[in-house]
């Protein structure tokens, strides 16, 4: 990352970097001039999520030189992501140094419809820098002890294990529960009946399950972790492709428990949708590279977010491919119709 | 002994230097707003909230700022109350009835004296016994399921009115208003939307601190206009302060025994500071008997609410901290705030975030004592504060609430809600409804209807399951007696007050 901004002082030397080490960028970058400035919408008040997605990314755009100006972060709440995606579609559909913050909870709303007349086609999709997966976890002294035993208690009787989680119901910590299930076997008829308890928030839930008034807890790794390490809470599975990197690696998967359920949060970005194909590689290169640079890995590190990366057309097809599936799933617990 | 290795971490958090000077400032704000009628404690965090955002302060810091003000609101309510026989706020009412006769009497200096030395008791017991209750309390509170908060939360309603309420159907009406407004948004417990009528901005429900600054800030504006109140109070000259060590010692029994019975009151959901206040006045006349010359400007007479009121405001935050219940309406904002920084309040604080929290009661200790220096050496200065004319004032405190709102969404529509709870806040003041409880309806409103569903959820639908367990039973009876106490001895009591205050009236007069 320093490398360029090291060589800007001098014109050679930038030109020799800027072609051996991102090729990539260059190569669009002559294609596209990308404005001095660049502004981020985080589609939340100071201090969530997608605030800090914004202002982290955006302090790395600027330290690797890619936006020579200033990235500036414009909070946007309202309807989770409805009135900035609404705001995107109507009114900044070519501004091509404009982004937007996203995750799961975008493409669940996006699925279920909950931002009246939009879809996401009506935008963009950039691609994915990190994740936070979803774990389904219990007390200490909860009678589970691995997620197969406790699909079993399910299938006997989907009643009989009460889940609370952050979401609302039918947001993404209540379909982590119904993925897993659904991928252990239980039949379509079951899924409604499971029990789910909604939450303002994560910790609300686990201080329920810990109290031993709920039985088991859904949500993302990084709600569960500091319970985890107090000994509170016994996470049964994460729903990862592979295991969580130290000091996480002990907990297994929920495919290697034979329950094929992956269910990451990604933290992400999509653009206005009338942008240029070049403008469009441009943010899709320059997210490569921000995802690949130290400063990114540190920061991923620093606030537990865990590896995952997609971009470009990769990146499409999986939000659509996650849209499709939320939109079953939400039709078959009879949220949607 | 686990307890005090906690509260020496929690000064180390306490003690940096950004930190103490966010609780100096906190302490100077927070006494200015106090000091001010018409600002009170709420309003005054509920302000500095958005402030707080886009300083962009970390957890810790914007805590330690907004409880210093609260506990400097509490310090400087006294200021007015016994220079100009105005309560600065809520709290601080019955220090006016000795406190202003004291200040006729040419004992201003001193009445100030005895009550800053009374607030910092007052305060002082109650963090003491804040350090000692809420961990206890919090490992307790894991019994509460959703059937036991059920209970709760209908405990602080009832008491809401509080014993001293003058006319419940209006607190009634008042709490239902917010229970209406918290209604709009999504539903959690089902995902539906409710009253937003497609209106995305509304998907989320009502902003809780744009209804707060609108409801307090901006209906103060318009009463302000309405009232053309350009000048200032006039000038006050203090006397010079002549307190010798036995005037301290004789207040000394009186402020130990307001701390006691205020802290009480403020732990009880929903009671707050007022009630101690009164309750710890009520208590001493009792107890010092005919050698008091209470409402004649006793010193023991300002002592008692003033312990009293700072020990309650303490005590109100162990039920917020440990149970996520607010115990009064400025809690219930500090709470709104935790809640932004998507800190959990309840059980699992004292052990997740176990160096915020212990930070944030070393500061209480911290900005305790500098509140006692501000307000015995530096008192002059809040005296002298409180002649400027509001007509500089009001613009001044208008501007910061609209940019703070402002900047914490950008959104012009969030300026349009904040002055139309201005004029509903305007319109509830003239038909004296308070605003207090339309703020804890909005803030209950929802905690307590999840509850119900969630207890209705896990014994499908069996109703018996809200008071199938001892806990939950004992709350059902404290919430009965509270919703029945201020119909008999709500009267007596509030016979007393005003047999008091007419005294007080016909010596000023």
């Amino acid at each position: 990352m320093s490398k360029i901004s090291l060589v800007r002082k001098n014109t050679l030397p930038f030109l020799v970097a800027v072609t051996l080490s991102a090729s990539a960028v260059a190569q669009s970058a002559q294609a596209f001039e990308q404005s001095r400035s660049a502004e981020c919408i985080a589609p939340a008040n100071p201090g969530g999520g997608w605030d800090f997605t914004c202002r982290s990314v955006g302090k790395v755009l600027t330290e690797l030189g890619a936006i020579s100006g200033n990235v500036q972060t414009v909070n946007m709440p309202g309807a989770s992501g409805g009135v900035a995606f609404a705001h995107t579609v109507s009114k900044r559909a070519n501004d091509s140094a404009l982004f937007v913050a996203a995750s799961t909870a975008t493409t669940t709303r996006l699925a279920q419809g909950q931002f009246p007349g939009m879809n996401q086609d009506m935008v963009r999709w950039v691609g994915a820098l990190g994740a936070d997966y979803g774990v389904i976890a219990v007390a200490k002294d909860s009678p589970y002890q691995t997620l197969t035993d406790l699909m079993n208690a399910l299938k006997n009787d989907p009643n009989s294990v009460k889940f609370g989680g952050g979401s609302a119901t039918g947001g993404w910590d209540h379909l982590k529960v119904l993925i897993a299930s659904r991928a252990a076997g239980l039949d379509t008829a079951s899924l409604p009946k499971i029990k789910y308890l909604a939450y303002s928030g994560g910790g609300e839930a686990i201080t329920q399950v810990v109290g031993g008034h709920l039985d088991g807890f859904t949500g993302d790794i990084s709600e569960a972790q500091g319970f985890m390490e107090s000994g509170d809470l016994k996470v049964l599975a994460v729903l990862s492709e592979e295991r969580l990197p130290a000091p996480l690696d002990n907990i297994p998967t929920a495919r290697e428990q034979n329950i094929d359920a992956v269910a990451p949060n990604w933290r992400g970005f999509y653009v206005p949708k009338d942008v240029s194909d070049e403008a469009y590689q441009w943010w899709v290169d320059t997210m490569d590279s921000v995802y690949s640079s130290t400063n990114w890995q540190n920061i991923m590190q620093q606030n537990g977010l865990m590896p995952f990366h997609k971009s470009g057309a990769e990146f499409d097809q999986f939000v659509r491919d996650q849209v499709q599936s939320i939109k079953e799933i939400s039709t078959e617990i009879g949220l949607i119709k | 002994m686990e307890t005090l290795n906690y509260l020496l971490q929690g000064f180390a958090v306490a003690l940096t230097p950004e930190n103490l000077m966010f609780a100096a400032i906190g302490a100077i704000l927070g006494t200015i707003i106090g000091a001010l009628p018409g600002l009170g404690p709420s309003n005054g965090v509920a302000i500095l909230i958005p402030l707080a955002f886009s300083l962009g302060l970390p957890a810790s810091s914007a805590l330690i700022l907004l409880t210093s003000v609260y506990a400097g609101a509490m310090y400087g309510g006294r200021i007015s109350s016994i220079l100009l026989n105005i309560p600065g706020d809520e709290p601080a009412m019955m220090t006016c009835l000795d406190g202003y006769p004291m200040a006729l009497k040419g004992k201003a200096a001193e009445a100030l004296a005895i009550s800053a030395i009374a607030s910092f008791i007052g305060s002082l017991l109650a963090t003491i016994g804040l350090v000692i209750l809420a961990p206890i309390l919090a490992k307790f509170a894991l019994r509460f399921g959703p059937a036991e908060y059920f209970a709760l939360f209908t405990l602080a309603f009832a008491t809401l009115g509080g014993i001293t309420g003058k006319n419940p159907i209006k607190t009634v009406v008042a709490a239902c208003l917010g229970l209406m407004i918290a209604t709009v948004g999504v539903d959690i417990s089902t995902g539906n939307q409710r009253y937003t009528y497609n209106i995305l901005e509304l998907y989320e429900g009502v902003d809780f601190i744009i209804a707060i600054v609108g409801l307090f800030a901006i209906s103060e504006l318009l009463f302000f206009i309405e009232m053309h109140a350009g000048e200032g109070f006039k000038k006050m000259a203090l006397n010079k302060l002549k307190l010798s060590m036995k005037d301290i010692i004789q207040v000394l029994p009186t402020s130990l025994r307001g701390s006691v019975l205020g802290f009480i009151a403020g732990v009880l959901p929903g009671a707050g500071a007022s009630l101690g206040s009164f309750l710890s006045y009520t208590m001493e006349k009792k107890v010092v008997g005919k050698s008091g010359y209470f409402g004649e400007g006793d010193p023991r007479g300002v002592a008692a609410p003033e312990a009293g009121n700072n020990a309650a405001a303490n005590g109100a935050l162990v039920p917020m901290l440990t149970l996520g219940v607010p115990g009064s309406g400025t809690t219930a904002v500090l709470l709104a705030m935790l809640i932004s920084l998507n800190i959990q309040p309840g059980p699992m604080l004292f052990t997740q975030n176990a160096e915020l929290v212990w930070g944030v009661i070393a500061a209480l200790f911290v900005g305790n004592l500098m509140l006692l220096l501000l307000n015995i050496p530096m008192i002059g200065i809040f005296v002298k504060l409180l002649s400027i004319p509001p007509k500089y004032l009001m613009p001044v405190v208008t501007l910061v609430a609209s940019v703070g709102i402002f900047a914490i969404s950008n959104s012009p529509l969030d300026l349009y809600f904040m002055i139309g709870f201005g004029l509903l806040g305007y319109l509830l003041r003239k038909l004296h409804i308070p605003l207090v409880p339309v703020i804890l309806g909005m803030l209950l409103g929802p905690e307590m209807e999840k509850s119900l569903r969630h207890a209705l959820t896990l014994s499908d639908g069996d109703w018996t399951i809200l008071w199938s367990s001892g806990l939950s039973l004992g709350i059902w009876a404290v919430a009965i007696a509270g919703l029945m106490l201020p119909y008999l001895i709500g009267p007596i009591l509030r016979r007393r007050m005003a047999v008091q205050a007419e005294k007080t009236h016909s010596i000023v007069d």
